[in-house]
């Protein structure tokens, strides 16, 4: 019952507290838009060697996507192990085969969106691809898109949630809650209640704005997508609540930013960590957004379905009970009951 | 009479300081207890304690014969924190509400009640605006108002008239002696030595120690002074 209460007034603050909803909700969706700005941008003019392709295939290539130059084999895997052009289209038994030169990630998803576009008005055989350097097949911001919307929601949700929860402490209402008969965990459990159904909200609002707005390559199933971005700020919340007891106000629990979030960016999979030593990899195990990152990714590139995601899933509850047993501990320093 | 509030052999120390030293009264039912000393004096602690916020080091406090912190006694006393412990975004409704329903009052008797402490503390007039745009004196009132939103029968006030213009103070004092009145118990803390006089009986606290305790007009006449803050240097200032 007091756990409804709590939740019931921390709905109403958020009503009343517009500049926090658009911080969990606008803020995170600002910074996305940047990064694909930045990430997803076609920098410059594609440039394309066409080696024996068809003339009527040719002449279903738009002119103004990018620049088709008619080369030679050997004088286009020539400029293609030089850099100097992005892709080379070939024709073998009949099929489009297109090598695309691969160091730059973002170019790669360029020119096949180019060529797939062009192929879809003609009845054409499927079009293999191959890469001369590297292997990725995804743009970067394909690639980094999905840690991307778990990272943002994890550090507002961080933020916000445990502002909020030190509130509670420096203006003294905590002191006059624990004075009345609510138990500690109907406390911990409202503000999970109440922050639970706004983030809800957000991840829904978060993740259909990546996906089908900025168009974060997506090939799996959009509700997997909420249950783990949801979990992840779950687990967010229960951090930063948990840490916000061992803050004595706002700045202080600014302070714990660069110890407790910015390391996750570097371990959970944003940059790759295969060639690292194995006990900075273990760093990487302890962090919650690792395996929110990795659930997500999972889902979203690979289109993986609850089997592929569910250990990721029991790992992100685990966190958030475990935080949120010991957030009920950190406060029988105020009460002991 | 019966005691309402027990604290027996109280000492409380803190990083290897004494803050309170073994601290023993009652607080009867029915009267208005005044805790008088200088701030660091250690009223809050002895407050915390009271409201079962803070275990002491030693000793036992009791409420009706219960030892605290027990969340059924809780549900008996209301309390005003030195600070105004409101929800700054939420209205006077909102507030009160909130408080009301921790402690399971039903949707109805809520409603009545609100209407009921808002008139006490004359804000009747604000029910539905927000706490950010209240001046600090109606912010102590709407904490007064919270705190005896379930009716309590033990009023826990922690220096509830700090910061506050004489009239307000005037009608704080006028309000808890009416709640007086009606058989509730009020604990008050203050610093201010006229208001101490209007206390039933008063513990004169001074660094951790009880240093006298009884009506304020026998605490006068024993030593044969006029004013409280002369009994106070009596006790406080004799010994050194």
């Amino acid at each position: 019952m007091n756990t409804w209460a709590v939740m019931k007034r921390i709905l109403k603050q958020f009503k009343r507290d517009k500049r926090s909803v658009a911080l969990m909700i606008v803020a995170p969706m600002l910074v996305l838009t940047l990064m694909w700005l930045v990430l997803d941008a076609d920098d410059q003019t594609l440039e394309v060697a066409l080696v024996d392709v068809p003339d009527q295939v040719e002449q279903q290539l738009d002119d103004d996507s990018a620049e088709w130059l008619d080369l030679s084999l050997s004088e286009a895997e020539k400029s293609l192990e030089e850099g100097n052009i992005d892709a080379m289209l070939q024709w073998e038994e009949g099929a489009p085969l297109l090598t695309v030169e691969g160091s730059s990630p973002t170019t790669g998803g360029e020119v096949q969106k180019v060529l797939s576009s062009a192929f879809s008005s003609g009845a054409q055989p499927e079009m293999q691809v191959e890469f001369w350097h590297g292997t990725d097949s995804h743009g970067l911001f394909d690639y980094v898109g999905p840690v991307l919307i778990g990272f943002f929601v994890f550090f507002f949700v961080f933020i916000v949630g445990g502002v909020s929860f030190l509130r509670e402490r420096t203006q003294g209402t905590l002191e006059r809650l624990l004075a009345t008969p609510i138990q500690r965990r109907e406390l911990v459990f409202g503000y999970l209640g109440g922050f639970g159904i706004f983030t809800i909200i957000q991840s829904i609002i978060i993740a259909a704005f990546s996906i089908y707005i900025l168009q974060v390559y997506m090939t799996g199933n959009f509700f997997y997508v909420i249950v783990v971005t949801f979990l992840l700020a779950l687990t967010a919340l229960s951090l930063g609540t948990l840490l916000s007891a061992f803050a004595k106000n706002e700045f202080q629990l600014i302070q714990f930013i660069p110890l407790v979030i910015i390391p996750q960016v570097f371990f959970s999979g944003l940059f790759p960590t295969e060639g690292m030593a194995s006990w900075l990899q273990a760093i990487g195990k302890i962090m919650p957004l690792t395996y929110g990152a990795e659930a997500l990714r999972g889902i979203m590139l690979r289109g993986e379905g609850l089997a592929g995601i569910q250990f990721d899933i029991y790992i992100l509850i685990g966190f958030s009970i475990l935080f949120t047993t010991l957030n009920i501990f950190a406060l029988k320093r105020h009460r002991s009951l | 009479m019966d005691a309402i509030l027990q604290l027996k052999d109280i000492s409380q120390q803190f990083n290897q300081r004494n803050i309170l030293n073994n601290i023993e009264f009652d607080i009867q039912k029915g009267e208005i207890f005044g805790l008088l000393g200088p701030s660091g004096a250690g009223k809050t602690t002895l407050v915390k304690m009271m409201t079962g916020t803070l275990v002491p080091t030693e000793g036992q406090v009791f409420m009706n014969g219960e030892q605290i912190p027990s969340l059924e006694q809780m549900k008996k006393y209301g309390f005003m924190a030195q600070s105004d412990a409101l929800y700054q975004e939420l209205t006077a409704y909102e507030n009160l509400d909130f408080f009301g329903s921790l402690y399971k009052m039903s949707k109805t008797y809520r409603k009545k009640r609100i209407s009921e402490v808002m008139e006490m503390v004359d804000l009747s007039g604000h029910l539905h605006q927000p706490v950010e745009t209240f001046s600090g004196g109606m912010k102590r009132r709407l904490s007064l108002a919270a705190a005896l939103m379930h009716e309590p029968e033990l009023i826990i006030l922690d220096e509830p008239t700090v910061g506050i213009d004489p009239v307000l103070r005037q009608s704080i004092w006028n309000e808890l002696q009416r709640l007086k009145e009606k058989g509730i118990t009020i604990v008050v803390t203050t610093h201010v030595m006229d208001e101490a006089e209007k206390c039933d009986r008063l513990a004169l606290l001074r660094e951790g120690e009880v240093i006298a305790l009884n009506t304020p007009s026998q605490l006068k006449e024993t030593i044969g002074v006029a004013s409280i803050e002369e009994v106070f240097l009596h006790y406080g200032g004799g010994n050194q």
